[in-house]
């Protein structure tokens, strides 16, 4: 099962349930893997502290002209819908800022002058936190695209295991690449406006990508869960969980722990909205 | 005019209530920004009368004719976006996943491809009591976020000329991608919210990377400073290893999201007040001072 931990606003706790529930269940001898597909700003890595087994550089292939066949046609120029591609006399001029990498530019040369090199964008990691599986992607700095490497991430995913996919915040492509194949998604905020404002994103994107979703409240003590609650009673999605906000888990976190290691209730809870998560008819509800 | 945007890394940082506590600071008129396409929360804070909205068309997606299409399968072979897939005999476009680059088109031999525009989002500008505020929705999932982001910058520039506001403030996404380039490409000064956790400041380091990769100045803002004393130390010292100024420290106050919740802002808390009219101040200081080179750095950039 591949259930993604999203949010829609930044900073609510994605990273705080998404290591929790990976932890417990390896805890509990589930084969399990925490993916950390926030590339652009990977934290799993700095509390789950895993063991390193295999990191490979990920690249994208770029259109490149050898010297030689293209005779300056603009078939690919003409092709290429991201204005990624400019014919000069005697050159052509790639902008790897502005390329999907789709290879249409390849395709479509009559001459068969262009070909493909690799451009590397980011580091793929693999290891092991005890029990747990671990997976990360870092997009390169300087580099804009992230989708790409998180759908690559999201490849490495071993068959048949409990995977906890920690997706970047947002409701932009990024996101969506993160949710992609997905069973399920969390959906983690807070009880302000800005919690609710971009959690209604957030479900508009796990809609399109027919994502079922329910809802875990974070610092459910910090503002107003009423017009949350009223929100998800109108739009039938479940609220899972609402964790309060304590001073321990927050310096827990500033120490870079797991902090249901020391804060009891957490730990508890925490193993209560797994459960929620691995019963299929409780979260599989439209 | 100085651009100044306010970016983080991580998400949550508190960049959106720190920018509508700047822009009641900068004095009218300041023209403001929110390039957090896709979770665009500034205008929750600011209220004010929107203009009509204005669509956003950005590419295009695929549209399949399944007369005309044999099920060949030679589109799903070329995508590499994963955005055909054949299911129960017919063939299913994944809007969520097209990029629209055409190969679908390419390789069809039965001309079953065609292409529509995609509506990517909407943008407007609201009239807030201390300047217009320039913000948008992306549609959810959608592509060219950097491109609104542009589009958002270029109609708030039009602005700042017509008001002869003095400051554009520019309310940055997280991250470190295409929307983030979009967001502090040619600004005067980066401010990085930042907080005493070490998800926070691993991010922070990523941010001012980029910083030093489009030869933007930056500077740092600690919030929640007094959560973690010995992570504020570590904040401090990865800023000055960049060259960044360490604007300010504002405390932690759990009123805080219960005043943002009840509509206020951070110059409602008292001790926060303080601490955020302080780090106005440093911004002013930095970028009134004369010779520093904003204007080689937008060629540079350009």
């Amino acid at each position: 099962m591949h259930l993604v931990v999203a949010s829609g606003k930044g900073g609510t706790g994605k990273t705080l349930v998404s290591t929790h529930l990976a932890w417990l269940a390896a805890g509990r001898g589930l084969e399990t893997v925490y993916v950390d597909a926030d590339v652009e700003a990977p934290n799993g890595h700095l509390f789950l502290a895993p063991a390193v087994e295999r990191e490979e550089r990920h690249a994208l292939p770029l259109p490149v002209l050898p010297a030689g066949r293209c005779v300056a046609c603009g078939a690919c120029q003409d092709f290429c819908p991201y204005h990624a591609i400019l014919v000069l006399p005697g050159t052509v001029l790639v902008f790897p800022e502005l390329c999907h990498s789709c290879g249409g530019c390849v395709r479509v040369c009559p001459s068969a002058a262009l070909s493909e090199a690799p451009h590397e964008d980011g580091t793929l990691r693999a290891g092991r936190a005890g029990p747990l599986r671990f997976l990360d992607g870092r997009l390169d700095v300087g580099e804009p695209r992230a989708a790409p490497l998180i759908r690559e991430v999201l490849r490495r995913i071993p068959s048949g295991v409990f995977a906890v996919v920690d997706a970047p915040p947002g409701a932009s492509c990024a996101t969506a690449a993160a949710l992609s194949g997905a069973d399920r998604a969390l959906l983690v905020t807070e009880p302000t406006p800005f919690g609710l404002h971009d959690l209604r994103s957030a479900l508009r994107l796990c809609r399109s990508a027919e994502v079922p979703a329910a809802v875990v409240l974070n610092r459910a003590d910090l503002g107003d869960d009423r017009p949350l609650r009223e929100f998800l009673d109108a739009e039938r999605v479940p609220l899972l969980a609402a964790w309060r906000y304590d001073p321990d888990v927050a310096a827990a976190v500033a120490r870079g722990e797991l902090a249901a290691r020391r804060v009891s209730w957490l730990r508890e809870a925490a193993e209560r909205l797994l459960d929620v998560c691995l019963a299929p008819a409780e979260v599989a509800r439209p | 005019m100085k651009q100044v945007v306010v970016a983080s890394g991580k998400g949550g940082t508190g960049k959106t209530s720190l920018v509508a506590a700047f822009a009641e600071l900068a004095g009218r008129p300041v023209v403001l920004v929110d390039a957090d396409v896709d979770a665009a929360n500034l205008a929750l804070l600011l209220p004010g009368e929107d203009a009509p909205a204005r669509e956003f068309e950005a590419g295009r997606l695929a549209r399949i004719d399944a007369v005309r299409c044999t099920l060949c399968k030679r589109c799903v072979e070329a995508c590499r976006f994963d955005a055909l897939r054949l299911v129960e005999r017919r063939l299913v476009l994944r809007e969520i996943a097209c990029e629209g680059c055409g190969v679908c088109a390419v390789v069809c031999p039965e001309d079953a491809v065609s292409f529509e525009p995609q509506r990517a989002g909407e943008w407007t500008v609201r009239e807030t009591r201390f300047g217009p505020l320039v913000h948008a929705a992306l549609t959810p999932g959608a592509g060219n976020s950097g491109k609104l982001v542009a589009r958002l910058r270029e109609a708030a520039r039009g602005l700042a000329e017509r008001l002869a506001a003095r400051w554009l403030v520019i309310d940055g996404p997280p991250g470190i991608g295409c929307p983030v380039h979009a967001s502090v490409a040619g600004a005067d000064l980066l401010v990085a919210v930042t907080e005493p956790t070490p998800s926070a400041l691993h991010d922070l380091g990523r941010l001012l990377e980029l910083a030093g990769h489009f030869r933007l100045p930056a500077a740092v803002v600690l919030n929640k400073a007094d959560l973690d004393p010995a992570g504020t130390e570590l904040v401090a010292a990865a800023a000055a290893a960049r060259g960044a100024e360490l604007l300010g420290r504002v405390p932690f106050d759990p009123d805080v999201p219960r005043r943002l919740a009840a509509g206020q802002g951070l110059l409602a808390v008292p001790g926060v007040r303080d601490a955020v009219v302080a780090c106005w101040r440093a911004v002013v200081r930095r970028l009134d001072a004369p010779g520093d080179g904003a204007e080689e750095r937008q060629d540079a950039i350009v």
